[in-house]
């Protein structure tokens, strides 16, 4: 049976350049980076080598990465590290309604702990108005989270837009989560003008285990892991070293071919969208259509659930995800679909292919040659649905 | 993919008894689709049994799998034994179903109860 990968937004295959790189690490150079004797060497220049480069894949310096395990670590970093350290300064967040959930609960925990936090709104295909974020801001707000895209509904949010507003109109920090667009689309943290980002190796095939949180030089960031002196003793705890490898090796491969790997994926992204929402009765696109990651294709489809759509595509070996109640560890409707105006019935046929550089146009013929017939056996098990 | 037992996915990929029945004589529906499941039972009463059961499902692989076998399990039987089917009755009959679908996916027999009482609230009214 043919196997289509279309959920590069949950992991992606390893570059085997990536996987070469780390192997020394996981067997002779296993030392630690602070050892002083020569085991701690190579492993300690191969961090450094890896913070150049991913330093390099943002435009910024390499003494403002600081390396974390996870995406979610980097976000939940960003958001609780400045609210700790500036809440003698003020205690009011900004966040936009879609955030990831590591934004967004971590907000959440800040406002148990008696912090404030306003959600600003998006318009129907995802967007946060600039201006919205500006009429959010307050005398003590002390940091504004709004991500660069959404892995959910693929919209990319005009961040080089809402930063200035920020800086012009308030003290706060403005950090983005990068993670979905990182190593994907062009990110530079200069011309975004943040001064936070965080971004994860796995979204842009590197390993999982190794993300980072770019901090711009001069802002204090209180840490959440105290220890020893690792990442500038803002993140302590020995430094996942392949994993850390393998990130730098695959944000460098990112810079090279990430113009290549765009022009690659729009097509196919746009045609699955066409046929998708042309050749199939009452298949929305969710999102925005054209300022949206390459290779993200988010729609829901009338009258049917999401996971039993997830199963049967398996069975014929295409691998996708979905943000419905159903497929959602917490059977929760997705807050990102409800705050673009999806309603709770219709948000449970979501359905997300995110295609990835070893995808071609077959895949896309594929996907649609075997999902229009899940798509009409499961309407016609559905009681909601009426043929018309 | 969830963990569901074979047989879960033997009845979501060959569902028995799907559909409607046209001349039903009672009818029955659990959930909605906010929450992410609702099933539709229709049956068909000869003699005091369940000479035929239908259903249609909206919701997930264990929603699916749930209505099937309840249908399987129903048909056949006498309106009092059908009424003692249980949900969890249902789920051992699947060999399990993963903790989170327990609630939400597994109201296939409060379904088929729903249509056993609205064919006996139609037979006292006749």
């Amino acid at each position: 049976m043919r196997e289509v990968y279309l959920d590069h937004g949950a992991s992606t295959p390893l570059r085997s350049e990536v996987v070469e790189a780390m192997i020394p690490f996981l067997k002779e150079q296993f030392g630690n980076p602070l050892s002083l004797h020569r085991f701690g060497d190579a492993p300690r220049q191969a961090v450094e080598e890896a913070r150049e480069k991913v330093a390099a894949l943002i435009g910024a310096r390499s003494n403002e990465i600081y390396f974390t395990a996870s995406g979610s670590e980097a976000n939940n970093m960003a958001v609780k590290g400045i609210a700790f350290m500036n809440r003698k300064r003020g205690n009011h967040i900004v966040i936009s309604a879609i955030e990831h959930h590591s934004v967004m609960n971590a907000a959440q925990t800040m406002e148990k702990l008696g912090f404030e936090v306003t959600r600003v709104p998006v318009d129907s295909h995802g967007l946060v108005d600039p201006d919205d974020v500006a009429g959010a801001l307050r005398d003590d707000t002390i940091l504004v989270s709004i991500m660069h895209a959404s892995s959910e509904i693929g919209t990319i949010q005009p961040v080089a837009e809402i930063a200035p507003l920020v800086r012009d109109k308030s003290k706060a920090h403005f950090h983005t989560d990068a993670v979905a667009s990182a190593g994907t689309v062009p990110v530079n943290v200069k011309e975004l003008g943040v001064d936070l980002l965080s971004l994860a190796g796995n979204q842009f095939y590197g390993p999982k285990g190794a993300a980072a949180l770019y901090i711009k030089r001069a802002t204090r960031i209180m840490p959440l892991i105290d220890g020893g002196i690792q990442e500038a003793g803002r993140r302590a705890g020995t430094e996942n070293v392949p994993a850390i490898v393998g990130l730098g090796v695959a944000a460098e491969l990112a810079v090279e071919d990430l113009e290549e790997r765009r022009q690659h994926l729009i097509p196919l992204r746009d045609r699955l969208i066409e046929r998708l929402t042309k050749e199939i009765d009452r298949v929305h696109l969710t999102g925005h259509a054209s300022q949206r990651l390459p290779g993200h294709v988010s729609v829901v489809v009338e009258f049917i659930e999401g996971e039993a759509m997830l199963l049967l595509l398996n069975m014929q070996g295409v691998a996708a995800s979905s943000g419905s109640t159903c497929t959602s560890r917490a059977l929760k409707a997705s807050h990102v679909l409800t705050a673009i105006g999806i309603e709770p019935g219709l948000a449970n046929g979501s359905l997300l292919l995110t295609l990835g550089r070893e995808n071609t146009m077959e895949d896309v013929d594929y996907l649609m040659e075997v999902f229009p017939p899940i798509v009409d056996r499961l309407r016609q098990m559905s009681p909601l649905y009426k043929e018309a | 993919m969830p963990a569901y037992s074979e047989k879960v996915m033997d009845h979501f990929m060959n569902p028995r008894n799907v559909g409607e029945i046209p001349d039903a004589d009672g009818e029955g529906s659990v959930g909605n689709p906010v929450c992410g499941d609702m099933m539709s039972f229709h049956i068909k009463v000869d003699d005091g049994r369940l000479s035929d059961v239908k259903f249609k499902t909206f919701g997930c692989g264990a929603a699916i799998a749930v209505s099937s076998i309840v249908s399987e399990m129903a048909k056949g039987k006498t309106l009092e034994e059908a009424k003692r089917i249980t949900n969890a009755d249902v789920a051992a009959e699947l060999d399990g179903l993963p903790k989170n679908k327990m609630h939400c996916s597994n109201l296939g027999a409060d379904a088929l109860h729903k249509a056993i009482e609205d064919y006996e609230r139609k037979t006292q009214e006749a």
